[in-house]
């Protein structure tokens, strides 16, 4: 499912999904603030691990995909 | 007798009920299947599994199909074991062993974990069956779908080797080469699960699907007489097989199938071009996995974002085991000494694991007396290509059909 949300880093965009569905950055983020180690996301198509993590900025053509960890491999 | 109980969240322990779901809602963690041990204490024994048969179905009581379900068989597992003396003398141990997963019927050890995704999915009314795949579990997809007579579909990179490909389009599945790199390949399909009614065997199903891995052990411990080896080393892709193989050893240890509780050590072999959860084991932050873009000709094992990385470094420092890399180099030099040494032609995943091995024993790893066993998960064939160079035509000595000819250019 696709949802719109208006944010100019990651983190403010989950404040912004949060806002809209309440509990929703618990289960993204843990204790200290950190994305969960079994969820990724991707910010057009780029692991943000990768970069800058929560901190990377975004903008208004910008596509954020969360993605469970848990798959693939064996 | 309904030997299974449910889901169960690996991180918060949440349940759930049997039903073809990977991820915990509350936290994302993995699901494991729980089983009902204590009825299962009641009748499995050494005795039931040796009369069983000479397949890893003869382990049928420790997997997730209940026993009513008619299995999807290509005769997979019950694989040898064999001692390896002369790589063995190479290397300065005595009490080596391979397992050569390599033959299976497809040639990989996915035979294994394939085989009960799809008994699973069969018996639960999936009529599609997909994976995202580096090549050998497309393989194996292909080949058990068409058994099977399910509808298939398999992801796999564009970049896959050719002959891999050749080897997943004569089971004639739906064939998506994706522009992209496996993790692109994965995630595509971690979100396409949304949108299709199919069983992904190693997304949806994943629970189940894993829980094959565990025969690999349980056989290798069968055929060393019951009894545990002092280290296994084993190919690290996700992580996901690593993870079930420690589970393995506490089942044969849990249920007296082992009189002795020394958990083996367990360590896991990277390709350097993909070396994630080595590049964490060797860290401060062992449970700290961070993706990498992977560079190497290990493909089959070349996954950039482990989901079972954190488990892998955890499982290797409980058991006194270690996560260690090789070279390119190191990969292809390791095929040609397995293969000269015990004619075991392996991919280079087994590449990898051999080398680990032959790295581990020269710097000094062990006394020498240790039963040490390595993992070969894939045949040689499936990469020959990386070896074309040096044991292509560049290998031949090229004679005219004469005795003359034979005797000028032959050295015998």
């Amino acid at each position: 499912m696709t949802v719109t949300v208006e944010a100019t880093d990651l983190g403010a965009a989950i404040d912004a999904l949060d806002t809209r569905y309440p509990g929703f950055k618990d289960r993204l983020l843990d204790q200290q603030g950190q994305l969960r180690q079994f969820v990724n996301v991707y910010l057009n198509d780029e692991d943000v691990r990768l970069g800058a993590g929560l901190a990377a900025k975004v903008s208004e053509k910008d596509e954020i995909s969360i993605v469970p960890a848990v798959a693939g491999g064996s | 007798m309904a030997k299974l109980l449910g889901l169960r969240c690996r991180e918060c322990g949440a349940e759930y009920e049997l039903q073809a779901t990977h991820v915990c809602e509350m936290c994302f963690g993995p699901l494991d299947v729980v089983y009902d041990q204590a009825a299962l204490k009641k009748i499995v024994s050494r005795q039931r599994i040796e009369h069983g048969p000479a397949s890893m179905w003869r382990y049928r009581d420790l997997l997730p199909v209940e026993d009513d379900v008619p299995v999807v068989t290509l005769g997979e597992g019950f694989t040898p074991l064999v001692k390896a003396d002369r790589l063995g003398a190479e290397l300065g141990l005595r009490n080596l062993y391979l397992k050569n997963d390599s033959m299976n019927p497809t040639n990989s050890f996915k035979d294994r974990v394939v085989s009960v995704a799809i008994s699973w999915a069969r018996a639960h009314g999936f009529e599609t069956i997909a994976c995202a795949s580096t090549g050998n579990l497309a393989n194996a997809v292909a080949a058990y779908s068409a058994r099977a007579g399910l509808e298939c579909f398999v992801f796999i990179p564009v970049d896959l080797e050719p002959q891999k490909v050749v080897s997943i389009s004569v089971f004639d599945p739906n064939v998506v080469a994706v522009r992209g790199n496996y993790d692109e390949v994965n995630r595509l399909c971690s979100q396409l699960l949304e949108s299709t009614p199919w069983a992904f065997c190693n997304i949806n199903i994943r629970p189940f699907y894993a829980e094959g891995s565990k025969t690999l052990t349980f056989e290798t411990i069968e055929q060393l007489g019951w009894k545990l080896p002092d280290e296994i080393i084993i190919p690290i892709a996700s992580g996901c097989q690593f993870v079930r193989h420690r589970q393995a050893i506490r089942e044969l240890i849990d249920y007296g199938l082992v009189r002795d509780d020394r958990v083996p050590a367990l360590t896991g072999a990277q390709a350097l071009g993909c070396a994630p959860v080595y590049n964490a084991f060797k860290s401060d932050t062992p449970e700290r996995v961070l993706p990498v873009k992977p560079n190497t000709i290990a493909r089959s094992i070349a996954i950039g974002n482990p989901s079972d990385g954190i488990y892998v470094n955890r499982i290797a420092l409980e058991t006194g085991g270690v996560v260690e890399a090789v070279t390119e180099d190191e990969i292809v030099a390791a095929m040609r000494l397995l293969a000269r040494t015990e004619g075991i032609f392996t991919e280079t995943a087994g590449g990898v694991t051999i080398g680990v091995l032959a790295k581990l024993a020269q710097a000094g790893r062990w006394r020498g007396d240790e039963v040490v066993v390595a993992y070969v998960t894939g045949h040689g064939l499936k990469t020959a290509d990386v070896l074309a160079s040096v044991d292509g035509h560049a290998r031949r000595v090229e004679i005219e059909p004469t005795l003359k000819s034979f005797r000028e250019k032959v050295n015998i």
